[in-house]
């Protein structure tokens, strides 16, 4: 692969819906998997997702009935055999994909450090960081 | 060399190619990565895994609705 060819994704995941969590957590492991780098920029609803034991908790984006919606979805999901949130968010930075957390959506919402599994966060960032990550990257989404 | 299995079977989008690629990572070159499964994308997206990572795909072979890949590092 030549030198200067992109080889990287870069996903913001501005929803906090499971079913868009789980969109953004798929390309960007198929992307590790495929050999490119991977960065996710939580920012606003998905940033709720990165607390402590929020990871689950999103709604379904579409039909979610109070819950009923997506009780049935995650049925069928587990009838399918789909991994979990957590396994792939685990996968995900097993193959060296970096977290990134918006640190304005953290002052506005006044979530602090503490709230977040730390562990796993990268960077604590802004938009600076995530113009200098799709830049240099191949695919960039908003999720 | 080493050979290592890995067990995709009944395993649906993207585990099947998250598990190769977590296995080659801890591979050694030389050593072979067999993947075995029953997602059908899998099948074509591993090889195609396999080229962008620049890696010597040995065989893809089926038995019944199982198939199974062969990876040199």
């Amino acid at each position: 692969m030549a030198d200067n060819e992109k080889n990287k994704a870069t996903i913001i995941a501005h929803s906090g819906d499971m079913d868009k969590i789980y969109s953004a957590l798929i390309v960007a492991n198929g992307a590790l998997s495929m050999g490119m780098e991977a960065s996710i920029f939580f920012t606003f609803w998905g940033l709720q997702r990165l607390k402590k034991d929020g990871l689950e908790k999103g709604p379904l984006s579409k039909m979610n009935m109070f819950g009923l919606g997506k009780w049935m979805v995650k049925r069928k999901m587990k009838a399918s055999n789909v991994a979990s949130l957590e396994r792939m968010l685990q996968d995900f930075v097993e193959l060296g994909g970096k977290i990134l957390a918006c640190d304005m959506t953290m002052e506005i919402m006044g979530i602090k450090k503490e709230d977040l599994r730390d562990d796993l966060v990268s960077d604590y960032c802004a938009v600076g960081t995530y113009v200098n990550e799709a830049r240099e990257s191949a695919i960039t989404l908003f999720i | 060399m080493a050979e290592i299995k890995v067990d995709c079977i009944g395993e649906t989008c993207p585990v099947p190619l998250v598990e190769t690629r977590k296995a080659l990572r801890k591979a050694e070159p030389g050593d072979i990565v067999e993947v075995i499964g029953t997602h059908p994308s899998s099948k074509k997206e591993i090889p195609m895994a396999v080229k962008a990572l620049g890696l010597e795909l040995l065989e893809v072979t089926d038995e019944g609705d199982t198939w199974r890949i062969r990876i040199r590092k």
